[in-house]
């Protein structure tokens, strides 16, 4: 299952290290990643591969902890959504 | 990975209210169909429960996945009026509480189908149905009842219209916040996913999924981007974003059919206010250019947003039905009760845009000592409308007793609050109480 990781709050260090290393210990494979500063937000997005036996709400949950812990938002959706909206 | 696409899909959900209004089941109750009341309300508690019981769990684990909030999961069921017909004395509360007792069972936020169609003639079933909607929607939480009382090709059954006019006298007598869960509708559809006026239809399937979206906020910000923009550009915005809003109702619909193994049948293209700050179809209009809704250019337009809406959302799904159009419910929406409050709005201009838009007086409240035979002459108007344009329209109204204009009634939640509007003083009552049947009109000759 591919997913859209997006990651959105103040910048501060070690927002990409913290959400990447929890998602290598969750066994979630980045496929790509896009990062930017808007006018002073940190906005990641991570196109992410989830284990074939990987526990969606689980990770999800998890994600969205370590968002509460980090301070920023911290969002999970399956890709075919953002396919769905976009494509013809 | 295109990042503006996501972070804008991102943005409608989370700041933009775009939200799936509902996902409805529509489930055919013609084989519950019995001769004996008792039997029959079993086997309707039965199959709904079998058809329905996955239905929440399955929205909700799409709303998770795919981050997309499911608002309302509902049920919409045959017209009841027809599983009693060969009951020598018909008695439909225990229909009524079977259809609550499973939708809560099911876990369900409403069921539509207490229903009866008369737009040709009443039953005896279809008289004892009317008869018991007040005590039906007492006795019960989560049904919805309608009646369609007129069609373009069958006129307008008169002697249903004083009916119901009477009906929701009783209603609003027992308790006024009931009367929001009865619809009096002309050209009623079939596969309507929205309450209160969703039921299913006879010539629908036997199960199937049905969507409906929403998403006012997400066209009040595209056009409030543009504020110089000329109709052209405005018209097209709507259409781009009615797409995208539309696609998702199609998405999750299709997901949710294909999980519960049933077959997807429409997606609704409305735009569906509440009562929250940004979700708001009077605040789409108000950022056209128009200082209030109810100002003279409000009804063309909400023509133009209903129309483009349409044009938008009809490529964006398989198949689209329901009412498919921009709501105008008073209590429902945020700058609609503003509007209402001021006195910048009133019942005769909420009428002129029933008649370019879906669906029709809605979630009006009016004072409790308005007669029935007025109440009846409102609908008698609106199915009018209805009639003569080919259109679906519909009356909600609900009489406060004790309240006159200037007060206010709160309805709680996704329904709002509304201030009493006035009602004209005139009196319908000869008119109203002469009965039989307005012909179908001609079907050419249009002007």
């Amino acid at each position: 299952m591919q997913v859209i990781v997006t990651v959105i709050g103040t910048d501060k260090v070690g927002i990409i290290a913290k959400v990447t290393t929890k998602l290598a210990a969750l066994n979630v494979n980045i496929l790509d990643v896009s990062q930017t500063i808007m006018q002073g937000a940190f906005t990641m997005m991570l196109l992410a591969k989830l284990p074939a036996d990987g526990d969606f709400g689980a990770i999800k949950a998890d994600l969205q902890d370590l968002g509460a812990d980090i301070g920023v938002d911290v969002k999970i959706a399956r890709q075919e959504i953002f396919d769905a909206m976009h494509k013809l | 990975m295109e990042s503006n696409q996501i972070k804008e899909t991102i943005q409608m959900i989370a700041e933009e209210n775009l939200d799936i209004r509902t996902v409805t089941m529509g489930i055919s109750l013609l084989d519950c169909i019995t001769g004996d009341t008792t039997t029959t309300a079993q086997r309707v508690y039965d199959k709904i429960v079998a058809k329905a019981k996955n239905l929440v769990p399955v929205a909700n684990a799409i709303s998770s996945e795919f981050g997309i909030p499911i608002v309302n999961k509902r049920i919409s069921v045959t017209p009841v009026a027809m599983l009693a017909g060969a009951d020598a004395k018909p008695d439909f509360l225990p229909i009524a509480k079977a259809m609550d007792d499973a939708a809560k069972a099911v876990e369900v936020d409403l069921i539509g189908g207490f229903s009866a169609t008369v737009q040709n003639g009443c039953t005896p079933a279809d008289l004892a149905l009317i008869d018991q909607i007040p005590a039906a929607l007492a006795a019960t939480d989560r049904v919805c009842s309608s009646v369609n009382i007129g069609a373009s090709r069958s006129g307008l059954n008169m002697d249903a219209v004083k009916l119901m006019g009477e009906c929701v006298k009783r209603i609003a007598d027992i308790d006024p916040k009931l009367a929001m869960k009865l619809v009096v509708f002309c050209n009623a559809v079939e596969d309507n996913p929205f309450m209160a006026g969703a039921f299913w239809g006879v010539s629908e399937g036997d199960v199937a999924i049905n969507t409906g979206v929403s998403g006012p906020g997400v066209v009040q910000r595209a056009i409030a981007d543009q504020p110089d923009a000329d109709f052209e550009v405005i018209c097209e915005t709507i259409k781009k974003t009615a797409f995208k809003v539309s696609r998702m109702g199609q998405f999750v619909g299709k997901v949710a059919a294909d999980r519960l193994g049933v077959p997807f049948n429409i997606v609704d293209l409305s735009l569906a206010p509440t009562p929250a700050q940004g979700d708001s179809v009077a605040e789409i209009l108000e950022t056209m250019g128009l200082s209030h809704v109810g100002t003279p250019g409000t009804t063309a337009a909400l023509a133009l947003l209903n129309d483009a809406v349409k044009k938008g959302g009809v490529m964006a799904a398989e198949r689209v039905g329901g009412l498919s159009g921009a709501f105008i419910p008073v209590s429902e929406d945020a700058n609609m009760i503003k509007a209402a409050e001021a006195g910048h709005i009133t019942l005769e201009k909420l009428e002129a845009m029933t008649a370019v838009c879906s669906v029709g007086l809605d979630m009006i409240a009016v004072p409790g000592d308005t007669p029935a035979t007025t109440i009846s002459g409102m609908i008698a108007d609106e199915a009018a409308i209805g009639m003569i344009n080919n259109k679906t329209t519909a009356v909600r109204v609900i009489p406060v007793p004790g309240k006159k204009v200037g007060d206010a009634i709160e309805f709680g939640g996704l329904f709002g609050s509304a201030p009493i509007m006035a009602v004209n003083t005139g009196d319908a009552s000869v008119f109203i109480n002469r009965g039989g049947h307005i012909p179908a009109p001609i079907h050419s000759f249009k002007n």
